[in-house]
Protein backbone atom coordinates (compact mmCIF):
# COMPACT_ATOMS: atom_id res chain seq x y z
CA UNK A 1 0.00 0.00 0.00
CA UNK A 2 1.25 3.55 -1.30
CA UNK A 3 2.03 5.85 1.83
CA UNK A 4 0.66 8.91 2.25
CA UNK A 5 2.86 12.38 2.57
CA UNK A 6 2.32 13.00 6.00
CA UNK A 7 3.29 9.18 6.79
CA UNK A 8 6.31 9.22 4.69
CA UNK A 9 7.74 12.75 6.59
CA UNK A 10 6.56 11.61 9.82
CA UNK A 11 8.99 8.16 9.30
CA UNK A 12 11.50 10.50 8.01
CA UNK A 13 11.82 12.58 10.89
CA UNK A 14 11.64 9.00 12.96
CA UNK A 15 14.70 8.45 11.54
CA UNK A 16 13.83 6.86 8.32
CA UNK A 17 15.81 8.66 5.53
CA UNK A 18 14.93 5.98 2.72
CA UNK A 19 11.31 7.42 3.25
CA UNK A 20 12.52 10.92 1.85
CA UNK A 21 12.72 9.08 -1.33
CA UNK A 22 9.12 9.11 -2.50
CA UNK A 23 9.24 12.90 -1.80
CA UNK A 24 12.13 13.92 -4.18
CA UNK A 25 10.96 12.03 -6.98
CA UNK A 26 7.11 13.01 -6.51
CA UNK A 27 7.69 16.74 -6.36
CA UNK A 28 11.44 17.08 -8.37
CA UNK A 29 9.67 18.15 -11.47
CA UNK A 30 8.26 21.16 -9.66
CA UNK A 31 11.20 21.94 -8.18
CA UNK A 32 13.44 21.82 -11.13
CA UNK A 33 11.00 23.83 -13.26
CA UNK A 34 11.47 26.93 -10.51
CA UNK A 35 15.12 26.49 -10.75
CA UNK A 36 15.22 26.89 -14.09
CA UNK A 37 13.18 29.75 -14.21
CA UNK A 38 16.61 31.27 -12.44
CA UNK A 39 19.80 29.68 -13.55
CA UNK A 40 20.12 29.20 -17.34
CA UNK A 41 23.14 26.72 -17.17
CA UNK A 42 22.10 22.66 -16.41
CA UNK A 43 24.77 22.13 -13.95
CA UNK A 44 23.67 24.90 -12.17
CA UNK A 45 20.20 24.00 -12.16
CA UNK A 46 20.82 20.36 -10.73
CA UNK A 47 22.91 21.90 -8.27
CA UNK A 48 20.26 24.67 -6.94
CA UNK A 49 17.55 21.04 -6.44
CA UNK A 50 20.08 19.52 -4.40
CA UNK A 51 20.41 22.63 -2.54
CA UNK A 52 16.75 22.50 -1.94
CA UNK A 53 16.07 18.72 -1.30
CA UNK A 54 19.13 19.06 1.29
CA UNK A 55 17.69 22.05 2.47
CA UNK A 56 14.59 20.61 3.02
CA UNK A 57 16.07 17.40 4.56
CA UNK A 58 17.51 19.27 6.87
CA UNK A 59 14.64 21.44 7.96
CA UNK A 60 11.93 19.10 7.62
CA UNK A 61 11.06 19.12 11.55
CA UNK A 62 9.95 23.04 10.97
CA UNK A 63 6.84 21.62 8.39
CA UNK A 64 4.27 21.65 10.71
CA UNK A 65 1.29 20.31 8.23
CA UNK A 66 -1.07 23.06 8.79
CA UNK A 67 -0.38 23.60 4.65
CA UNK A 68 0.33 21.68 2.14
CA UNK A 69 3.64 19.97 1.88
CA UNK A 70 4.20 21.39 -1.23
CA UNK A 71 3.65 24.80 -0.52
CA UNK A 72 6.58 24.83 2.30
CA UNK A 73 8.74 23.23 0.18
CA UNK A 74 8.03 26.12 -2.95
CA UNK A 75 8.74 28.70 -0.64
CA UNK A 76 12.34 26.88 0.24
CA UNK A 77 12.96 26.48 -3.19
CA UNK A 78 11.90 30.15 -4.19
CA UNK A 79 14.45 31.44 -1.14
CA UNK A 80 17.17 29.24 -2.56
CA UNK A 81 16.88 30.28 -6.09
CA UNK A 82 17.04 33.82 -4.64
CA UNK A 83 19.99 33.08 -2.58
CA UNK A 84 21.29 31.26 -5.69
CA UNK A 85 20.96 34.48 -7.64
CA UNK A 86 22.26 36.87 -5.47
CA UNK A 87 25.97 34.15 -5.28
CA UNK A 88 25.70 34.54 -8.81
CA UNK A 89 25.24 38.22 -9.29
CA UNK A 90 28.95 38.67 -10.08
CA UNK A 91 29.05 36.55 -12.94
CA UNK A 92 25.85 38.33 -14.93
CA UNK A 93 27.90 40.95 -16.40
CA UNK A 94 27.22 40.30 -20.51
CA UNK A 95 26.26 43.32 -22.06
CA UNK A 96 23.53 44.22 -24.91
CA UNK A 97 26.67 44.53 -27.47
CA UNK A 98 26.41 40.57 -27.20
CA UNK A 99 23.33 40.09 -29.07
CA UNK A 100 22.97 37.45 -31.06
CA UNK A 101 21.80 37.58 -34.75
CA UNK A 102 18.68 35.90 -34.43
CA UNK A 103 18.02 37.84 -31.55
CA UNK A 104 18.81 41.04 -32.72
CA UNK A 105 16.69 39.78 -36.25
CA UNK A 106 13.50 39.56 -33.79
CA UNK A 107 14.27 43.21 -32.30
CA UNK A 108 14.41 44.41 -36.14
CA UNK A 109 11.25 42.22 -36.46
CA UNK A 110 9.48 44.04 -33.28
CA UNK A 111 10.49 47.14 -34.15
CA UNK A 112 8.93 47.02 -38.41
CA UNK A 113 5.57 44.99 -37.37
CA UNK A 114 5.42 44.30 -33.77
CA UNK A 115 2.75 41.98 -34.92
CA UNK A 116 5.06 39.42 -36.79
CA UNK A 117 7.46 39.17 -33.98
CA UNK A 118 6.22 35.39 -32.31
CA UNK A 119 6.24 34.75 -29.28
CA UNK A 120 7.27 31.56 -29.61
CA UNK A 121 10.26 31.78 -31.13
CA UNK A 122 13.36 30.38 -29.75
CA UNK A 123 15.40 33.86 -30.16
CA UNK A 124 12.33 35.90 -28.36
CA UNK A 125 12.69 33.25 -25.52
CA UNK A 126 16.47 34.00 -25.47
CA UNK A 127 16.20 37.81 -25.36
CA UNK A 128 13.86 37.17 -22.16
CA UNK A 129 16.39 35.28 -20.42
CA UNK A 130 19.08 37.95 -21.57
CA UNK A 131 17.02 40.76 -20.29
CA UNK A 132 16.35 38.95 -16.64
CA UNK A 133 19.90 38.20 -16.34
CA UNK A 134 20.11 42.28 -16.52
CA UNK A 135 18.38 42.41 -13.88
CA UNK A 136 19.12 42.53 -9.60
CA UNK A 137 18.48 39.45 -8.10
CA UNK A 138 15.37 40.67 -6.49
CA UNK A 139 13.63 42.80 -9.49
CA UNK A 140 14.33 38.96 -10.74
CA UNK A 141 12.73 37.23 -8.54
CA UNK A 142 9.63 39.83 -8.56
CA UNK A 143 9.25 39.87 -12.15
CA UNK A 144 9.43 36.61 -12.49
CA UNK A 145 6.87 35.80 -9.48
CA UNK A 146 4.40 38.89 -10.61
CA UNK A 147 4.54 38.98 -14.33
CA UNK A 148 5.69 35.66 -15.61
CA UNK A 149 3.95 33.36 -13.14
CA UNK A 150 0.98 35.34 -12.53
CA UNK A 151 1.26 35.29 -8.61
CA UNK A 152 -0.51 37.66 -6.30
CA UNK A 153 1.38 40.36 -3.80
CA UNK A 154 0.27 38.26 -0.78
CA UNK A 155 1.26 35.21 -2.19
CA UNK A 156 4.75 36.12 -3.08
CA UNK A 157 5.28 37.83 0.15
CA UNK A 158 4.21 34.13 1.79
CA UNK A 159 6.76 32.69 -0.94
CA UNK A 160 9.76 35.25 -0.42
CA UNK A 161 9.11 35.87 3.34
CA UNK A 162 9.14 39.69 2.53
CA UNK A 163 6.29 42.17 4.07
CA UNK A 164 3.82 42.71 1.30
CA UNK A 165 5.02 46.56 1.22
CA UNK A 166 8.44 45.10 0.52
CA UNK A 167 6.93 43.07 -2.47
CA UNK A 168 4.86 46.58 -4.04
CA UNK A 169 8.04 48.77 -3.63
CA UNK A 170 10.20 45.48 -4.70
CA UNK A 171 7.66 45.23 -7.56
CA UNK A 172 7.60 48.59 -8.35
CA UNK A 173 12.01 49.08 -8.72
CA UNK A 174 12.02 46.25 -10.82
CA UNK A 175 9.59 47.42 -13.62
CA UNK A 176 11.21 50.26 -13.36
CA UNK A 177 14.45 48.35 -13.62
CA UNK A 178 13.08 46.26 -16.54
CA UNK A 179 12.27 49.30 -18.70
CA UNK A 180 15.63 50.54 -17.74
CA UNK A 181 17.25 47.13 -19.52
CA UNK A 182 15.06 47.55 -22.56
CA UNK A 183 15.87 51.21 -23.10
CA UNK A 184 19.44 50.27 -22.96
CA UNK A 185 18.95 47.45 -25.53
CA UNK A 186 16.82 49.84 -27.55
CA UNK A 187 18.79 53.12 -27.12
CA UNK A 188 22.23 50.52 -28.74
CA UNK A 189 20.69 49.29 -31.11
CA UNK A 190 18.51 52.09 -32.99
CA UNK A 191 19.55 55.32 -31.56
CA UNK B 1 10.01 52.14 -30.17
CA UNK B 2 7.14 51.64 -27.91
CA UNK B 3 9.30 50.23 -24.60
CA UNK B 4 6.13 49.22 -22.82
CA UNK B 5 4.84 47.17 -25.92
CA UNK B 6 8.03 45.45 -26.12
CA UNK B 7 8.12 44.84 -22.25
CA UNK B 8 4.17 43.05 -22.35
CA UNK B 9 5.66 41.20 -25.83
CA UNK B 10 8.43 39.26 -23.58
CA UNK B 11 6.30 39.03 -20.89
CA UNK B 12 4.09 37.23 -22.68
CA UNK B 13 7.23 35.16 -24.53
CA UNK B 14 8.30 33.76 -21.03
CA UNK B 15 4.38 32.93 -20.31
CA UNK B 16 4.12 31.11 -23.16
CA UNK B 17 6.95 29.47 -22.62
CA UNK B 18 7.26 27.59 -19.41
CA UNK B 19 10.71 25.99 -18.53
CA UNK B 20 10.42 22.23 -18.67
CA UNK B 21 10.26 19.94 -15.76
CA UNK B 22 12.68 17.48 -17.05
CA UNK B 23 14.11 15.23 -14.29
CA UNK B 24 17.50 14.06 -14.68
CA UNK B 25 17.65 10.09 -14.62
CA UNK B 26 17.87 9.30 -11.48
CA UNK B 27 18.12 12.27 -9.56
CA UNK B 28 16.32 11.12 -6.59
CA UNK B 29 18.82 8.50 -6.00
CA UNK B 30 21.70 11.18 -6.21
CA UNK B 31 19.82 13.47 -3.81
CA UNK B 32 19.83 10.01 -1.45
CA UNK B 33 23.53 9.57 -1.81
CA UNK B 34 24.19 12.97 -0.54
CA UNK B 35 22.10 12.47 2.28
CA UNK B 36 23.64 9.36 2.87
CA UNK B 37 27.07 10.79 2.63
CA UNK B 38 26.44 13.45 5.03
CA UNK B 39 28.40 13.98 8.50
CA UNK B 40 25.72 12.72 10.90
CA UNK B 41 25.57 15.68 13.53
CA UNK B 42 26.73 14.79 16.98
CA UNK B 43 25.44 16.72 19.22
CA UNK B 44 28.29 16.49 22.04
CA UNK B 45 30.65 17.54 19.62
CA UNK B 46 28.39 20.47 18.80
CA UNK B 47 28.41 21.53 22.53
CA UNK B 48 32.29 20.94 22.76
CA UNK B 49 32.79 23.03 19.52
CA UNK B 50 30.25 25.94 21.12
CA UNK B 51 31.64 25.77 24.88
CA UNK B 52 35.67 26.06 23.53
CA UNK B 53 34.38 28.87 20.98
CA UNK B 54 32.92 30.65 23.89
CA UNK B 55 36.06 30.02 26.33
CA UNK B 56 38.03 32.85 24.79
CA UNK B 57 35.76 35.51 24.66
CA UNK B 58 34.74 34.19 28.74
CA UNK B 59 38.60 34.44 29.39
CA UNK B 60 38.96 38.31 27.99
CA UNK B 61 35.42 38.96 29.95
CA UNK B 62 37.39 37.55 33.12
CA UNK B 63 40.72 39.78 32.66
CA UNK B 64 38.79 42.71 31.95
CA UNK B 65 37.14 42.26 35.23
CA UNK B 66 39.51 41.72 36.93
CA UNK B 67 41.51 44.62 35.34
CA UNK B 68 38.84 46.61 36.04
CA UNK B 69 37.92 45.50 39.88
CA UNK B 70 41.71 45.82 40.67
CA UNK B 71 42.03 49.30 39.10
CA UNK B 72 38.94 50.91 41.00
CA UNK B 73 40.20 49.60 44.20
CA UNK B 74 43.27 51.63 43.98
CA UNK B 75 41.67 54.64 42.81
CA UNK B 76 39.00 54.56 45.36
CA UNK B 77 40.33 55.45 49.23
CA UNK B 78 40.74 52.43 51.29
CA UNK B 79 38.30 52.18 53.88
CA UNK B 80 38.81 52.77 57.64
CA UNK B 81 38.06 48.93 58.96
CA UNK B 82 37.39 46.46 56.74
CA UNK B 83 36.49 43.74 59.16
CA UNK B 84 33.56 46.51 60.65
CA UNK B 85 32.02 47.32 57.56
CA UNK B 86 32.08 43.42 56.59
CA UNK B 87 29.81 43.31 60.18
CA UNK B 88 27.79 45.96 59.77
CA UNK B 89 26.85 44.60 56.14
CA UNK B 90 25.92 41.28 57.15
CA UNK B 91 24.35 42.26 60.26
CA UNK B 92 22.39 44.96 58.96
CA UNK B 93 19.32 43.37 58.25
CA UNK B 94 18.97 41.76 61.68
CA UNK B 95 19.16 45.60 63.02
CA UNK B 96 16.33 46.13 61.01
CA UNK B 97 14.08 43.39 61.86
CA UNK B 98 14.67 43.99 65.74
CA UNK B 99 11.57 45.96 67.16
CA UNK B 100 11.75 49.23 68.98
CA UNK B 101 11.67 48.15 72.60
CA UNK B 102 14.76 46.19 72.43
CA UNK B 103 17.02 48.12 70.56
CA UNK B 104 16.25 50.11 73.93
Amino acid sequence: MERTEAELIAAVLKGDSASFEPLVEKYSPRVFATARRYARRESEVEDIVQDIWLKAFERLASYRGEAPFEHWLMRLAVRTCFDALRRHQRNRETTFAELTDPEEDWLDRFVSQPETASEDAAAARQLVARVLEQLSPAARLVITLQEIEGRSVKDIAKLTGWSVPLVKVRAFRARAEMRRVLEKITKEKYL
Amino acid sequence: MKLVELERKLIATARANPPSERVPYAFEKRIMACLAARPIPDRWAMWGRALWRAAAPCVAIMLALGAWSLFTARSTPPPGDLSQQLEQTLLAAVDQDQPADYAQ
